[in-house]
């Protein structure tokens, strides 16, 4: 996947608009996500306490975080947990496989973990001959059709049931033709429950570690991470060093948060704790870097290691909800996942802060107050620096710039543009100009507005000396 | 070992100098509402039932005319032997698959998402409540507590090697969003709310 040459945004997001009903169905279906968000927030008096406690906490946790996974290390280890350690996708993928290679197992069961596909391990174990099984619903459906999930919480949001029905009849057998949900999910259980019995091991990926108990907990609706990790006798978890949190006592701040966030329900149906593995059975940690200590490192975007992985910057945002998650090409897509990708490779990511409209939603709904839209425009700011950004863009943007920096030379642009625009409107009315794509250009006045001012102030003080 | 070491190297040279205080969480979980009747409309609200009940002979009936007793029941609780059994706390966990019904109890409920706190010590075995087809968890109405504030508050410096808050049935929406109930674990879950 990751040898695949990357489309970029604007014309991944292109192609999934030439579908347009389905651009409204899936802007729609998203938008019923954040309008469910809205409304079990505003059940909560204390909605904008718990946002600013949440916050706090995690900038505590960026300051200290050297000290508290030294901490957690040493009481996961006095708990029974075995703890790796690793320092990009690589090691992650080699740690996971050396613990399966130890037990010489070939299969797997996997809960969700964002962390886990944005290292690629399900291609990495495949080339090792290990058969990983997505057990969270969407990430299966997506697994079977071969396609990453487009989103971190609705991983198959992008399909819709007729998909689903087509994918199950091919590969589970299902009838064809039937699209009801009911009937598809049943048919994923008795599929699903037939891995669960039979994987000695089950990977999961972590929602909150805490340094002062040494316990992880993983939420879920499905229960999939539970039947995997109690059934198994190896649980691997996974996680980014930036779900650490303090204190067991804080874990009552941040599940009140995550599913309001996410979805509006009042919590996940699972928020498990796990502490210590069952007698005689195996549990490691695998605590992950690649680049998050140099994204801890850039001022400007740190902020973005306290996110939760709720994904309401996602389900608000107008360009997410028209773009469709896969235009993205990042494991974490939206907004949160343009912060992000960047940090991971410049010059692969470079267009992702700039597929915003920079309106502020999604740092208005982010339960932990990430300034994600500020850092979107700030990593614009780094991206053209740094020579990121296409050739185009910075000769229009510079050419713009002098433009505007000089009345004559504006005066006669002004003019000229709207001589062409009137009488040779081919010369801008196409492909070559990016504001024609999907926007009308407008009528050209007869004159500007210093024209207009100029004129005007003329008369009015011709008529102030009549007086 | 040296990724470890690298890892925090470059972490404390990157952690801003300026440490933020941890905030005072009392003042959280102040809200005032009637936390039996929230805890009821909660749970209806994600797919469970609530049934109030004053005794466990209450109970019994209950599951005697609700649930097939042909079929396996187990449960943690000797008040309940003459309908499920008691002895499979050291079975191996997946011969549990074909439980129709787990019955255990929780420590405590909470009433703003009606979730109940269980650990390995009163679950019996970590995958009962997962692994049975339909889930019923008694909980006695005085350990309702508001929110989650109060709930960690009561766990403290609990000691468990496994704990879990659950909130209704076993649910996905991963199609179309489409709610439906059961998809890996408990299809339903009763909530014996007892005096």
């Amino acid at each position: 996947m990751s040898s695949e040459k990357t489309i970029p945004h604007s014309e991944a997001a292109a192609k999934f608009n030439k579908d347009v009903e389905r651009v409204n169905w899936h802007d729609e279906t998203l938008w019923f996500v954040r309008a469910k968000r809205d409304k079990s927030a505003h059940q909560i008096e204390d909605w904008e306490l718990l946002r600013e406690t949440a916050s706090q906490i995690k900038f505590n946790v960026l300051s200290n975080i050297h000290d508290y996974l030294v901490e957690f290390e040493a009481n996961a280890q006095r708990n029974g947990i075995i703890v790796h350690w690793a320092a990009d996708a690589k090691e992650h993928n080699e740690i996971v496989h050396s613990i399966m290679a130890k037990h010489d197992v070939k299969q797997m069961v996997k809960s969700k973990s964002m962390l886990t596909e944005e290292c690629h391990l399900n291609d990495y174990l495949a080339e090792k001959g290990i058969e990983v099984i997505d057990s969270d619903l969407g990430e299966y459906i997506v697994q079977l059709r071969k396609e990453p999930p487009s989103h971190i919480v609705l991983p198959a949001i992008h399909l819709k049931k007729e998909d689903v029905s087509e994918t199950f009849h091919e590969h589970l057998g299902t009838e064809k033709g039937n699209f009801n949900p009911q009937y598809l999910t049943e048919s994923a259980r008795q599929s699903l429950r037939n891995t669960f019995l039979t994987r000695k091991v089950a990977l999961t990926g972590v929602n909150f570690a805490v340094a002062e108990t040494g316990e992880f907990v993983v939420c879920t609706n499905e229960g999939n991470a539970d039947m995997g990790a109690h059934l198994a006798d190896v649980h691997i978890a996974c996680m980014g060093f930036e779900k650490l949190i303090p204190k067991r006592e804080h874990l009552g701040v941040f599940l009140r948060l995550l599913a309001r966030s996410a979805t509006g329900q009042p919590i996940t149906t699972f928020s498990s704790h796990f502490k210590k593995p069952r007698d005689g059975k195996e549990m490691h940690i695998v605590i992950v870097d690649n680049g998050r200590s140099t994204q801890l490192g850039r001022e400007d975007f740190r902020n973005s290691l306290k996110c939760i992985r709720c994904g309401a910057c996602m389900n608000t945002c107008p360009v997410y909800r028209r773009s469709g998650g896969h235009s993205y090409h990042n494991a974490v897509a939206g907004p949160i996942g343009s912060i992000l990708a960047p940090n991971l490779d410049m010059s692969k990511n470079a267009d992702l802060p700039f597929a915003s409209t920079l309106c502020g939603s999604c740092t208005n709904v982010c339960p932990v107050k990430i300034d994600i839209h500020d850092q979107l425009y700030k990593w614009r700011q780094v991206l053209v620096k740094e020579g990121h950004t296409p050739k185009a863009k910075t000769i229009a943007m510079k050419t713009m710039a002098t433009v505007l920096a000089n009345p004559t030379v504006f005066n006669i642009a002004g003019k000229s543009g709207r001589f062409v625009m009137k009488n040779i409107p081919g010369m801008v009315n196409n492909k070559m100009n990016k504001w024609y794509d999907q926007r009308e250009m407008p009528d050209v006045p007869e004159e500007s507005f210093r024209e207009w001012y100029k004129k005007n102030s003329r008369e009015s003080k011709a008529k102030r000396d009549e007086q | 070992m040296s990724s470890k070491g690298e890892i925090l190297k470059r972490i404390k040279l990157n952690q801003p100098d300026l440490v933020s205080e941890l905030p005072n969480l009392n003042l959280l979980g102040s809200e005032q509402f009637d936390v039996l009747e929230t805890y009821k409309t909660v749970l209806k609200g994600i797919g469970g039932d609530p049934v109030e009940v004053a005794n466990y002979d209450e109970i019994i009936n209950y599951i005697k005319s609700n649930y097939n007793l042909e079929k396996r029941l187990i449960t943690t609780l000797p008040e309940l032997s003459e309908i499920a059994s008691l002895d499979w706390k050291t079975v191996d966990p997946h011969s549990l698959q074909d439980v129709e019904l787990t019955v255990i109890k929780a420590h405590f409920g909470v009433a703003e998402n009606s979730g109940l706190w269980v650990t390995d010590d009163i679950l019996g075995q970590r995958v009962a409540p997962f692994i049975a087809q339909y889930l019923a968890i008694i909980v006695h109405k005085k350990d309702l507590v508001p929110t989650m504030q109060q709930a960690y508050q009561r766990i403290g410096n609990m000691e468990y090697g496994f704990g879990t808050f659950i909130a209704g049935p076993s649910k996905t929406a991963d199609i179309e969003q489409s709610l439906v109930l059961g998809a890996h674990g408990a299809r339903g879950l009763i909530v014996f709310l007892l005096d």
